[in-house]
């Protein structure tokens, strides 16, 4: 039972912040930092990959605790983990955009009744526009979102933003704000039982 | 193939030797083992008194709804000559409430009943979760409270140590405990809803928003807080401070004489999704696989729902899983 947790660790945005709230708890992070290619640090306990790939070890239980951004949490909502603690850090909005002339949206909305979404969230985006009333044709992509409106592939996004940055300079704008993300605390339900100690000594630990 | 019989991700979604995703075919060497597994679950029924039972995978959907509204998922549906609307089975649980009520409507409590069947269940995500699945499962009616939940509990344990597992555990909680709270700190109906569908998913970041929402008293609101994450042996019926663990005290006391007291993980967070519980709910975990391998409890009103007032309790394993908790056992060694 008192078996070292297996913590997944998402790369990324969140990784330094990650790395750092794993300092703090005393555990050492060095190897992970300078090593960017390994992906399985055994000693400390570490898996790292990327945050969408962070609910699926922890509800299969390859990794017992795990963070990841609350943004991949509500596009996975399906998966069985427990969320367990808002960490804070990462935080940005998820948002819908447009093109910064006029109300691309509503325009098309009005005209052709239905409007365009170009996301790499595809179940949020397509839950907000449905319980908002409004008809959308969601367009999933896996690269820069941003290009989509650019080149009238859509007639929106909805994606995460932290400074609004890429945003502004591809000349879109924020029509409506979905949701905050920061990153969580996530667990495997069976680990959340029968690794209880330990998770609960690191949960005591976060929260001071 | 025809463009229009194409799924999503561009393969055939039918063809002429396809099988739907979420079934399987079983050969002979994992069979022999599955059987294996099988038979040693019924012996440990079958000696513990409980009589072998089986029901028809189709049942009429009004008849599984009256035992749950949703009848307990069951949403593969067909038509019977007549236009009645037939489902497959979710569970045995309904089935068996129904067999109580009809077939035993005058026989002397307590009846005691175990399965070996098929279930199905739609999945939401269509990979990999099984639509089908092989259930070994007890139900004891007509022995309420604690007594009868400590009899589940010991031979499911039991049953689990002849099929081979060693290190397997028997997650105990109590489903209405916090529809119980709330209620008794007067927060309204229309919040309860939100608030369990967090804590069943143990969403217990927006749980927390949605307890400083309803602007309670401290201790109140750390109570509501805190009892999701109360987990751990006897100790956590002593700090959960709540009225209403009596009942899990009992259980505990209970299991203890028989032995077992060491394999049950008492969890005050632990809600079931099915709607017919109303009281303990239980889920069986083991270390060496990430997800429950069965789970039941208390169901006091259901049979009454098909004639019959009798309260009962009862608990499921799906045989596969166990299976893959006990190959996943021995390579850990």
């Amino acid at each position: 039972m008192s078996d070292p947790l297996t913590i997944a660790v998402p790369r990324g945005a969140l990784f330094g912040g990650t790395l750092d709230l794993l300092d703090g708890l005393g555990i050492d992070t060095t190897e992970v930092r300078s090593n960017d290619r390994k992906l399985l640090f055994a000693d400390v306990g570490i898996v790292t990959m990327r945050p969408s790939d962070v609910p699926t070890y922890v509800e299969h239980g390859s990794a017992d605790i795990g963070i990841t951004g609350k943004d991949v949490l509500l596009e996975q909502s399906s998966r069985k983990v427990y969320e367990l603690l808002d960490l804070g850090y990462g935080r940005c909005e998820m948002v819908v955009a447009a093109p910064d002339r006029g109300d691309p949206i509503a325009d098309a909305l009005r005209r052709l009744g239905r409007v365009r979404i170009a996301t790499k969230y595809p179940r949020v985006a397509a839950e907000h526009f449905a319980e908002t009333g409004r008809q959308a044709e969601i367009v999933e992509v896996k690269g820069s979102v941003e290009l989509a409106p650019l080149t009238g592939l859509v007639d929106g996004i909805v994606d995460l933003t932290a400074s609004g940055k890429t945003l502004a300079e591809n000349n879109l704008r924020v029509m409506e704000q979905i949701a905050t993300s920061t990153a969580r605390l996530i667990a495997n339900p069976v680990a959340h039982k029968l690794k209880a100690e330990q998770i609960d000594s690191i949960l005591e630990r976060l929260r001071a | 193939v025809t463009e229009q019989h194409r799924s999503v991700a561009g393969k055939p979604a039918t063809s002429r030797t396809a099988i739907p995703p979420g079934t399987r075919d079983v050969l002979p060497e994992e069979m022999r083992e599955l059987r294996a597994i099988g038979d040693r679950m019924r012996a440990c029924f079958e000696r513990a008194g409980y009589g072998e039972v089986h029901t028809p995978a189709l049942e009429y959907e009004d008849v599984l709804r009256r035992g749950e509204e949703r009848a307990a998922g069951a949403r593969y549906r067909t038509f019977d000559e007549s236009g009645a609307v037939l489902a497959l089975r979710s569970d045995m649980t309904i089935p068996i409430a129904r067999v109580v009520a009809t077939r035993y409507a005058d026989a002397e409590p307590p009846l005691r009943f175990s399965y070996l069947a098929r279930a199905w269940r739609a999945t939401d995500r269509g990979v990999g979760e099984p639509r089908e699945f092989l259930q070994g499962g007890l139900e004891l009616i007509g022995v309420p409270g604690a007594e009868g939940e400590a009899e589940v509990v010991a031979i499911a344990i039991a049953a689990l140590d002849e099929a081979g597992l060693r290190r397997h555990r028997v997650g105990v909680g109590d489903g209405a405990l916090y529809r119980s709270l709330l209620s008794s700190f007067g927060v309204p109906e229309e919040a309860h809803v939100p608030m369990l569908e967090s804590l069943s998913r143990r969403d217990l970041v927006g749980l927390e928003g949605q307890v400083d929402a309803l602007g309670l008293a401290k201790a109140e609101r750390d109570l509501l807080v805190g009892l999701p994450q109360l987990r751990g042996g006897r100790e956590v019926l002593d700090r959960g401070e709540t009225a209403g663990l009596d009942g899990l005290r009992a259980l505990h006391d209970l299991l203890a004489d028989r032995g077992f007291a060491d394999r049950v993980i008492f969890d005050l967070g632990l809600v079931r999704e099915l709607g017919y519980y109303t009281g303990s709910v239980f889920e069986v975990y083991d270390p060496a696989v990430g997800f429950t391998l069965g789970g039941g409890g208390r169901y006091d009103e259901l049979i009454g729902r098909f004639g019959r007032d009798l309260p009962a309790c009862g608990l499921a394993l799906d045989v596969q899983r166990v299976h893959l908790a006990q190959a996943a056992e021995e390579a850990l060694g």
